[in-house]
């Protein structure tokens, strides 16, 4: 017996490969990581000493980094939280790098070499407003330096050294919205200007000591503003009127307000439309966009506005720069084609430019969006300039002598959907010895390797191995390759574009900014929505490149317009795009392809009417074939209503369209919206495979899998409890799960946690679904598993009908069929909260199932599916033990080896991919948020492969050894035998 | 050379000798009859094939009744295995299986040197093959106890594939 068990528990450890960790020399062999910032908001060029070769940036991302002038390269990053916007930055006391963040009520300041936060105030507001940051430029530094924030209706004034607030003011009074807060140099008042209402103008004077009211005044203006001002200098504003068509300078000189009303056509003869003010500080002049362009205007008197200069659209203005004393300085970028202009102007000499310098532009990088100005010394004592230039795609470039220094991708921080594509097959005129180099090279490669597992390499030696495995040319070359391994992730950014990165390294193979994604005037506001595969050449059409289709919409609407586009995925080149006629309100690709293997996609509109697409004949005749057979369903979170619907041949158009379906309602579930909200949804992955139907237990049992692609997971909480966690008491809130068929409308299953809160991420697949949310009664975060079982295959249990194949296991099933389910399931506690939730993927679906979990840590944790298992027990049986059943503990076991991140973070992960390899054990996984992380994984292991490290030369050393051995021998017996023979 | 010299003193023919040395010219010494001799032989030759073939039958239910030893080893070999499948339990049942099956095949050849016509190998031979059939039929059902005969549901539709359907659905949340 003691033999059995010893047996049983090795047979255990075998099985039971609970990490799948790396040694520190396999880091970056199969992985890679690369960071960014997102798009660019703010910037500003420390100018003491320490820090002069850096920018401080706070982008759209939510990130303020410090970047290096020279590389681009990060110093420092920090990724506030989701809803933490940073929304205004300064340097104070030259060393601290201050952010207002959260609509003006979070004030910070970081430590500029290090980003180490100094300190940190919370400013309560009353009334939400814009929020204003001003640092007095003061350079005398006996004097204590205030920062003064309004925000909320409340001006505060702050200590720079500790955050401290020293007085605070309310303006929150009569409607009153402040636009300007400055304090002139070497004056101890504080202005706060802005307006009552839409007519009226108001100038407060404070002094900086406490913040009393000095003086008030307030002068109305009939005709009204529109709220945009501009302020000129200490005693000047800027402002539109309400019709957006004329300007009105204001003077507040000593408390008396004057008005003088300009209209924009008197400057700009061929003005029309609305105009609006740039956001820039100059001082005696300000910038107007209108339709055409942007303008420079300077302003001489109350009365006197004149005309600088004019640059015609896409151009962009920097702030203004002061360099040494009151020498003030200005960029202007503009396009040229695919070159930009880059001017840098002296406000001495407004009319002729300091620096002019051309810089040839990748078309793909789209318009100027931002320029940030910043001055060098030049070695013959004149200023040199260099800008920081964020261009359309969200990318940030420094542009120094007339050439781009580096640039930095960084819209790669915000991607909103993704796909693969395969490399094309490898021809027969490249053949592998082009990249091995020689015989000679390879053998010495192996030689060290052999070194390096024999532990006989020098540390010299141990870093070349290292730098020849992270190298290796095998992995970036741009063929397919035998394991699946190379392929392209394409990536779909915010900004419109789309970028095709090697799984290999990382890189950049193609990028398009989508030109039927570009602002024009049929399309306002145009954005992308999601990318799908188009067009993936198998068996047919094979000359043909694969390609995704982008889908996007002109508007932020749900009824604007669609637009598709079609890329190449090998050439980047769009081939064709398309401005629909009608909405998109979901998109469905089929699972079915026409002769020439394109996807058949549904387009659903606002009018729940279906487009086809390719608009084929060939495509329609596939179409009408299957179309009695396919369904789809709308999920309104809001209404807490989703509907079922079927497809049926014509449409309420007017114009015949042979390629647009009418649907019908088919099922609605109405869920109460007293008590029940949606919160989260969940289905299977559509091209997720499953190798089979029965899960055999220990006992030699069968269960069949209840296995759908149709199936929905629905999660709903209370309405209460839809908020934060905490905000209700147990007893106000619980979960509602329901795995739901999404043809017939039948709920499978549903289950009721009392006491759980969201959020909730859920992942299905096979027969099982995951979910985890919070439980208040435990005060810990839960994951849930549920299994649904086919009941009515149940009965499929005698072996001479299966052996002799007369069983209906493999015949196709339908859902009207109502087939009897079983569900089990099983709840633990687990440590971490979760952002982003997958799972594993592979080729055939053999290899077992790894759960891939977004921690708030921003890291990747690989959980085996085996511990979210609804059969385990406490104290499982010798069978269950050796059918690999972990026994029960209350909550999943977190194992450092087990992140797939191992030491890295993907800050503000948001997404994770998984993507099967054409080797059964491994999955690819790409991982997203500011940061991209690349990796592959091996549930099992590598089973059906020898590791990437393995000692070829070690094996044919053996193998000639092994030879000449038994050569050896063989004549040596041979001598032996003959001596014998003789005696 | 001195292993040709060495060959050549191995072996050494006297030819000078006479061919006429047989014993035939030599009389027989006294009291031996040559005559008798062979008629004892004769007599005494039936005698000692009776014997022979009373041994070869006995012998041949021996090598019949010798797998029933076996059968027991096995048995208790297999005891000891137990029913978890490793490379142990694996060894002993395929070698169970195995050595009736090679004793089986070669039924022939372990009852040939008893083969006579006077002594009747059949019914040692069907005991033998019965043993061996009862060692086999252990061997399958230790084969069966450790589970790896194809005998339950499971062994036939763990790999099917999950069944098609007719329904296709999808959607979700409407893009916003």
């Amino acid at each position: 017996m003691a033999v059995r068990v010893c047996l049983g528990f090795l047979i255990l450890l075998l099985h039971s490969n609970f990490s799948t960790a790396l040694y520190e020399d396999q880091v970056g062999l199969a992985d890679w990581h690369q960071k960014y910032i997102g798009k660019v908001k703010q910037a500003v060029f420390p100018t003491q000493r320490t820090g002069k070769k850096r920018v401080v940036v706070s982008t759209e991302e939510n990130v303020i980094a410090s970047l290096d002038l020279r590389t681009g390269d990060i110093f420092w990053r920090h990724v506030l939280g989701k809803d933490d916007h940073v929304d205004q930055i300064d340097i104070a006391l030259g060393k601290y790098f201050i952010t207002l963040s959260s609509e003006g009520s979070i004030l910070r300041a970081w430590n500029l070499p290090d980003g180490q936060m100094m300190w940190e105030s919370a400013l309560y507001g009353s009334t939400p407003s814009k929020s204003l940051l001003f640092v007095p430029a003061n350079t005398n530094l006996g004097k204590e330096n205030r920062i003064l924030v309004f925000s909320g209706g409340w001006l505060h004034a702050v200590s720079s050294i500790d955050g401290e607030i020293i007085w605070k003011k309310e303006f929150a009074i009569d409607r009153l919205e402040i636009k300007q807060v400055f304090q002139p140099l070497e004056s101890d008042i504080i202005y706060a200007v802005g307006f009552v209402g839409s007519s009226q103008f108001s100038v407060y004077q404070l002094s900086s000591k406490s913040g009393e009211v000095l003086k008030h005044n307030t002068a109305s203006f009939p005709s009204g503003f529109c709220g945009e001002v501009s302020l000129v200098s200490s005693d000047m504003l800027v402002a539109l009127d309400a019709t957006r068509s004329a300007l009105i300078s204001i003077s507040f000189q000593s408390g008396i307000i004057n008005f003088h009303q300009t209209y924009i056509s008197d400057l700009l003869q061929d003005f029309s439309g609305m105009a609006a003010l740039l956001p820039v500080k100059f001082t005696g002049m300000f910038a107007v966009k209108t339709v055409s362009g942007i303008c420079l205007v300077r302003v001489k008197g109350v009365s006197e506005l004149e005309v600088i200069e004019k640059f015609n659209h896409p151009a962009s203005v920097s702030d203004v720069l002061t360099i040494s004393g009151e020498q003030q300085a200005f960029a202007i970028v503009q396009h040229a084609e695919t070159k930009i202009d880059f001017k840098v102007k002296l406000d001495k000499d407004l009319r002729n430019d300091v620096l002019k310098e051309t810089v040839e532009m990748d078309p793909q990088r789209g318009h100027v969006q931002k320029v940030f100005i910043n001055n060098y010394i030049r070695t013959d004592k004149s200023h040199g300039f260099r800008a920081l230039i964020v261009m359309e795609d969200h990318s940030l470039l420094l542009v120094q002598q007339g050439e781009i220094v580096w640039s930095r991708e960084d819209g790669l921080a915000s991607i909103i959907d993704s796909t693969t594509s395969e490399l094309p097959v490898e021809k027969e005129g490249v053949s592998v010895a082009k990249v091995e180099h020689n015989l000679f090279e390879w053998l010495k490669g192996h030689v060290l390797k052999l070194k390096g597992t024999l532990m006989l390499a020098s540390p010299d030696e141990i870093a070349a191995i290292q730098a020849m495995r992270l190298k290796s040319s095998e992995r970036n070359k741009m063929t397919r390759d035998h394991n699946g391994f190379r392929k392209l992730i394409i990536v779909l950014t915010r900004a419109g574009k789309l970028l095709a990165l090697h799984t290999g390294d990382g890189r950049v193979i193609w990028s398009l900014l989508l030109p039927s994604l570009h602002r024009s005037e049929a399309c306002g506001h145009p954005s992308a929505l999601n990318i799908y595969q188009w067009q993936v050449p198998h068996h047919h059409a094979m000359h043909e490149n694969p390609s995704v289709l982008v889908v996007g919409r002109c508007g932020p609407s749900h009824d604007a317009l669609g637009v598709f586009s079609v890329v190449d995925s090998y050439t980047g080149k769009e081939r064709n795009s398309l401005k629909l006629a009608h909405s998109i309100i979901q998109v469905i690709p089929l699972p079915l392809t026409d002769s020439t293997e394109k996807r058949l996609h549904l387009i659903i509109d606002a009018n729940l009417q279906a487009h086809l697409y390719p608009r084929t004949r060939d495509s329609v005749n596939i179409f009408l074939h299957e179309m009695s057979n396919i369904y789809w369903h709308s999920i309104n979170v809001g209404k807490g209503v989703i509907r079922g619907y079927s497809l049926r041949s014509g449409c309420n158009l007017d114009v015949v369209d042979e390629y647009c379906f009418n649907t019908k309602e088919l099922w609605r579930i109405v869920f109460p919206s007293e008590s029940e909200k949606i919160a989260t949804t969940a289905t299977r992955k559509m091209n997720e495979v499953v190798h089979t139907q029965a899960k055999v237990l220990a006992d030699q049992d069968v269960m069949y899998k209840y296995i759908s692609r149709n199936i929905l997971f629905v999660a709903t909480v209370a309405p209460k409890a839809a908020g934060e966690i905490g905000s209700v008491t147990p007893e106000e809130a619980w979960l509602v799960a329901y795995l739901i068929d999404t043809v017939t409308g039948r709920i499978l299953h549903r289950v009721t946690h009392q006491g759980a809160q969201g959020p909730i991420r859920a992942v299905v697949s096979e027969n099982w679904v995951v979910y985890h949310y919070f439980n208040l009664r435990a005060h810990r975060y839960e994951m849930s598993v549920i299994e649904i079982y086919d009941q009515s295959r149940a009965d499929n249990k005698d072996v001479r009908k299966l052996v002799l194949g007369k069983h209906n296991l493999t015949s196709p099933v339908s859902s009207y069929s109502r087939p009897e389910v079983m569900v089990k399931s099983q709840s633990y506690f687990f440590t971490h909260s979760v952002k982003a939730m997958a799972v594993t993927a592979t080729a055939k679906g053999i290899t077992s199932l790894q759960l891939l979990i977004g921690t708030i840590g921003d890291q990747v944790l690989a959980l085996d599916k085996r511990f979210l298992d609804p059969r385990r027990t406490a104290t499982p049986t010798q069978a269950e033990k050796e059918e690999g059943i972990i026994p029960l503990t209350d909550s999943l076991p977190i194992i450092p080896q087990a992140y797939v991140t191992h030491a890295l973070q993907v800050e503000g992960l948001r997404g994770i991919i998984t993507i099967p390899a054409k080797l059964e054990s491994t999955t690819l996984v790409f991982s997203y948020g500011v940061d991209i992380f690349f990796t592959r994984i091996a549930p099992s292991r590598t089973y059906d492969s020898l590791t990437e490290d393995f000692s070829y030369a070690l094996l044919l050393i053996t193998i000639v050894a092994l030879v000449a051995a038994i050569f050896v021998t063989w004549i040596l017996s041979e001598k032996k035998e003959l001596r014998e023979k003789w005696r | 050379m001195e292993k040709g010299k060495g060959l050549a003193r191995r072996w050494a023919m006297e030819f000078a000798e006479s061919p006429s040395s047989s014993s035939y010219d030599v009389p027989d010494p006294l009291g031996f009859d040559r005559s008798s001799q062979d008629l004892d032989d004769a007599n005494g030759g039936r005698q000692k094939k009776d014997a022979e073939a009373a041994w070869k039958a006995q012998k041949a239910w021996e090598v019949a009744q010798a797998p029933f030893k076996n059968l027991m080893m096995m048995g208790f070999m297999m005891w000891m295995a137990g029913s978890t499948v490793h490379l142990f339990s694996i060894g002993i049942t395929f070698s169970a299986l195995w050595q009736p099956i090679s004793a089986l095949r070669s039924v022939g050849k372990i009852f040939e040197p008893y083969k006579d016509s006077r002594v009747d190998t059949l019914a040692p031979r069907l005991l033998f093959i019965a043993l061996n059939l009862a060692g086999l039929a252990l061997g399958v059902w230790k084969l069966n106890t450790l589970g790896l005969l194809p005998t339950h549901a499971s062994d036939w539709v763990s790999s099917l594939a999950p069944a098609q359907e007719v329904e296709f659905s999808s959607g979700g949340i409407t893009i916003h």
